[in-house]
């Protein structure tokens, strides 16, 4: 059966455009907000990334921490990771879902548990930031059993034998990180070198749907308008930041956001 | 769970870089991948390469000034009646501690690796302080990190840092000490791996970082067990070595040639302040095993994983975890782990500093504790040597603060 990660890249290509990727962090600014924001930007994005957060992140940059911290504040635990996907998917059973954090919190609620709980709550997809290649084979055999994707992650220095090792043992989706650099920084690298290199990875495998993310906003994400897909995560992130301190409603900001983004990429 | 014998303990790893199948590994990001690998390799050749051990040995004789001395500690000995107490006094290394040998060889090996750029964590200071003095010997630019919370109680070594021409970055993330240091510290470098050489500032971190540092402590060790057979006239059977450990580099390197010795390995963690529930003692408290800074390892942390606060009076011992290799040699029984709190390092620094021409900084201060503790109940045929890997100098703020004067 084709997954639903797989079904929404082949409804964006059909709309010649690339997949609208979100990334917020769960339980940022509140349990309920974080919901209410998944709902309202689920009308205009095409996969949701959420985050579960940890306090000692080693690849984020000063957006997603703060909103990680914000998050532990409120006391958001994993269970309540969880329920936020449940109530997200009862009402939107097709809208993929991918939960994104650290290994630490799968290693301690150990990774059965913690991929049954995913199963439970209707996660589609999982992106382990600090958990590579070769030392995931293990995880992701076991998250292909459970149907769900695991999200192999490219980078700029990862060698081109490497790349076909990954993408080789990749699901259906895979994922370029932009540039050199933590999660928000500014994009220091030219899109058209992005998407030279964008090419390459595609030419090792056509059918994988390839994703960018790191140092897009709604200023650059035209420019990358040709890969199957484009993550916006710290420019959301720092938007709720931004709507507290202006006392605003993030909720209302982010479905602005998120509308505005994808009229970017149509 | 084993050690084997005649294997460096660094390399007692498996394919995956985990020591006794538990502790260790490499858990970065993708973008990391690289750097490490080319790391790995780089300092795989050095090792082996005579001219490269000509050239350590070089710096390490005529700049870290080895062999660094062996003393008794006679009057200690006699107050306390016992064991034989003894010190290696590292804190005479070039810059005061041990820290001087792994800045060194990070500064050796950057060079080698064409980079013009070095950054480093550093909690109390030292490890931030060798390497900006290294990185000015070697013509580096350096960048060190530093908790802002550090930043406050460690000044004298803040001062030293800025001497050196060293940027010093406050990281006001979190707890604001060594652990968000570290964190930031290896946030930079993964926006700057191209440019950018990382020293991680003790045996912690992903597995190259381990190596290296353990392999440049050692040193302590190398000239400590040809002074202890000059002493002694051979290594004595009841010893017990003793010495404090937060990442635990000083006590890596004081252990490492006795490894398959029948000398006896005591680590001392910080138990924080006595009537406070934090610590920084992961292996004396029981915490769980889980992954800081890329590594598994026992560490300060919560149930769902998230590390937890630490609390110690010595910033060099303030850090939830502990080197994978310490997890390791606690697992196969080879060291005995135990902490000393707050209060009996300031004691043990005051007993020491008035009895002694020698003044431990707060750190080693917690295995004099362990030392004051036990040698009474030993016989004068026991042998105790603590490393003094740290001078008393740079806490003069803290001490004066807590015992109302600073004695050294």
């Amino acid at each position: 059966m084709k997954s639903k990660i797989s079904a929404a890249f082949q409804r964006c290509k059909k709309e010649r455009r690339p997949a609208l990727i979100t990334y917020t962090v769960a339980g940022d600014n509140t349990k309920n907000n974080s919901l209410k924001i998944l709902n309202k930007i689920s009308k205009h994005a095409d996969i949701l990334e959420l985050g579960f957060p940890h306090n000692t992140p080693i690849a984020d940059g000063g957006q997603i921490q703060g909103s990680s911290h914000r998050a532990l504040k409120h006391g958001i635990k994993l269970k309540d990771v969880f329920q936020i996907v449940k109530n997200f998917k009862k009402s939107n059973p097709n809208k993929p879902l991918i939960l994104m954090g650290y290994f630490n919190l799968i290693y301690q609620s150990g990774e059965n548990n913690f991929l049954r709980n995913c199963k439970v709550s209707g996660v589609d997809g999982l992106i382990v930031v600090d958990l590579p290649y070769p030392e995931n084979k293990n995880f992701s055999k076991k998250c292909k059993k459970k149907s769900i994707n695991f999200i192999q992650l490219l980078s700029p220095t990862t060698s081109k034998d490497r790349m076909k090792k990954i993408i080789r043992d990749s699901h259906d989706m895979i994922y370029y990180i932009s540039m050199l650099s933590t999660t928000g920084g500014k994009l220091k690298v030219s899109p058209r070198k992005i998407l030279e290199n964008y090419k390459k990875i595609k030419r090792i495998n056509i059918n994988k749907s390839l994703v960018i993310g790191f140092g897009i906003t709604n200023k650059t994400i035209s420019s990358l308008k040709e890969a199957d897909g484009l993550v916006v995560g710290s420019q959301l992130c720092k938007t709720i930041t931004d709507s507290i301190k202006k006392r605003q409603n993030p909720v209302t900001k982010l479905d602005k956001l998120v509308y505005s983004l994808k009229n970017k990429i149509i | 769970m084993k050690i084997k014998k005649g294997i460096p303990l660094i390399d007692q790893h498996d394919k995956n870089y985990m020591y006794g199948g538990k502790f260790g590994g490499n858990y970065i990001p993708e973008t990391l991948k690289k750097p490490i690998d080319d790391l790995t390799k780089l300092f795989n050749k050095l090792r082996k390469d005579k001219k490269f051990l000509k050239k350590r040995d070089y710096y390490f004789e005529n700049y870290v000034g080895s062999p660094t001395p062996f003393i008794k500690l006679e009057n200690l000995t006699a107050h306390l009646g016992g064991a034989k107490i003894y010190a290696k006094v590292v804190s005479e290394a070039n810059g005061g501690a041990h820290k001087i040998y792994n800045a060194t060889v990070h500064c050796l090996i950057a060079k080698k690796a064409g980079k013009k750029y070095i950054v480093g964590d550093t909690g109390a200071g030292y490890a931030g302080k060798m390497l900006s003095m290294a990185a000015k010997k070697f013509g580096l630019k350096c960048k060190i990190f530093m908790g802002a919370k550090d930043i406050k109680r460690q000044r004298p070594n803040v001062e030293e840092m800025k001497k050196n021409g060293a940027e010093i970055v406050p990281v006001t993330t979190g707890s604001q000490t060594l652990v968000d240091a570290v964190s930031e510290c290896m946030r930079y470098w993964v926006s700057n791996c191209d440019t950018t050489h990382m020293c991680v500032g003790s045996t912690v971190g992903p597995n190259i970082f381990i190596k290296i540092c353990a392999w440049s402590t050692a040193q302590i060790s190398r000239e400590l067990i040809n002074q202890v057979k000059e002493e002694f006239g051979k290594v004595p059977k009841k010893m017990k070595l003793l010495n404090c450990v937060g990442g635990g580099s000083s006590a890596m390197g004081f252990w490492n040639e006795f490894m398959d010795t029948d000398a006896e390995f005591i680590g001392i963690e910080a138990g924080g302040p006595k009537n406070s529930k934090l610590h920084a003692a992961p292996l004396t408290k029981g915490s769980k095993i889980g992954i800081l800074h890329g590594a598994a390892q026992y560490v300060v942390q919560d149930k769902e994983g998230q590390i937890g606060s630490t609390e110690s009076i010595s910033a060099g011992l303030d850090y939830p975890g502990i080197s994978p290799l310490h997890c390791f040699l606690k697992d196969t029984k080879r060291a005995r782990y135990t902490s000393a709190s707050d209060e009996e390092a300031l004691k043990a620094y005051q007993l020491v500093s008035k009895l002694e021409n020698i003044s431990p900084s707060l750190e080693p201060s917690h295995a004099f504790a362990e030392a004051i503790k036990i040698a009474p109940k030993l016989r004068s045929s026991d042998t105790i040597i603590v490393n003094s890997c740290g001078d008393s100098i740079k806490d003069k703020d803290i001490i004066k603060k807590k015992l109302g004067s600073y004695i050294r």
